[in-house]
């Protein structure tokens, strides 16, 4: 429980902080401490491959491609973009952001957490009174050998297909990136 | 003391609107494509919440609850591809803008409106 407080914590404070900081530095680290933070998250939910894919991929890969293309454009220095002060738009941009969390919190949220652990009766735990209080996949079903049957008899399909959508990610950056062909 | 369903939920949601609100509210792209993650990175955390912790569907069997626990991990890692290939070709549109008119400012960017 505390684990859960003390990751869930720090991982919204670094979300707030990726919008609220001014240079884009500042944001990408607080990016980077909230996909760390987003990995121990998916130990505690069993999915230890997902977890080390999470760091391996985002804190990485991708955030070390943020970084590299901030420094390149030099955006760390804070006079360049500057950003004057829109309160217009912030304000309308707060006001959907509060609505749209009021909206699923209170349709999806709010009922979940009123949920009230019910006895089951004779090792049924599978009914729909107690959902989502107790974890009820099994506490294997994030192991590497788990995740990879699956991938590769059940999902191999969209794996190639996912593949062939980083080929042509690889392509078009190539072809973006130079300055003729 | 197990963790309610409702906490990973309520992370998840928090991300999301933190992020929908920086990609309505800030003016670097780059900024913008971290918000961009972020909300992706919420969805996942959604994904794989649900995952662990079930569907509810009245005649489901033991077989069904692991094809579907595993259904949300897949879809996590699709996710995850589909945002490596996003951030690349998206950091190549922004490093080629930025070459053509020295500036990345997103509200200056308006040649393709109608």
């Amino acid at each position: 429980m505390t684990l859960f407080g003390v990751l869930a914590g720090v991982a919204a404070l670094s979300a707030v902080g990726v919008v609220a900081f001014g240079s884009a530095v500042r944001s990408a680290l607080c990016l980077i401490a909230n996909f760390f933070c987003l990995a121990f998250l998916y130990f505690t939910l069993n999915a230890e491959l997902l977890g080390i894919t999470q760091i391996i991929v985002y804190t990485g890969a991708i955030m070390v491609l943020f970084l590299f293309v901030i420094m390149l454009l030099n955006l760390g220095s804070p006079q360049f973009l500057r950003e004057p002060p829109d309160f217009l738009k912030k304000g309308i941009g707060l006001l959907l952001g509060i609505m749209l969390f009021g909206l699923i919190g209170s349709q999806i949220i709010a009922p979940l957490a009123k949920n009230e652990p019910v006895m089951a009766s004779a090792g049924t735990v599978a009914t729909a009174a107690n959902y989502g209080l107790v974890p009820r996949s099994r506490e294997d079903f994030g192991s590497p050998q788990a995740v990879g049957t699956a991938l590769f008899t059940t999902y191999v399909w969209p794996f190639e297909v996912a593949s062939v959508l980083l080929l042509i990610g690889i392509v078009g950056s190539i072809m973006l990136a130079k300055r003729k062909i | 003391m197990t963790i309610p369903l409702a906490g990973y939920l309520g992370l998840g949601l928090w991300m999301f609107v933190v992020g929908t609100i920086g990609v309505m509210i800030r003016r670097n792209p780059i900024v913008i494509f971290m918000c961009i993650e972020l909300m992706l990175n919420a969805v996942n955390l959604t994904f794989l919440a649900f995952a662990r912790y079930g569907a509810v569907s009245p005649n489901m069997q033991h077989g069904g609850m692991v094809q579907s626990s595993m259904a949300g991990q897949m879809i996590v890692i699709f996710v995850m591809a589909v945002a490596a290939a996003e951030v690349a070709v998206g950091l190549g549109i922004i490093m080629a803008i930025f070459r053509l008119r020295h500036s990345i400012d997103i509200d200056e960017m308006s040649v393709l409106r109608g």
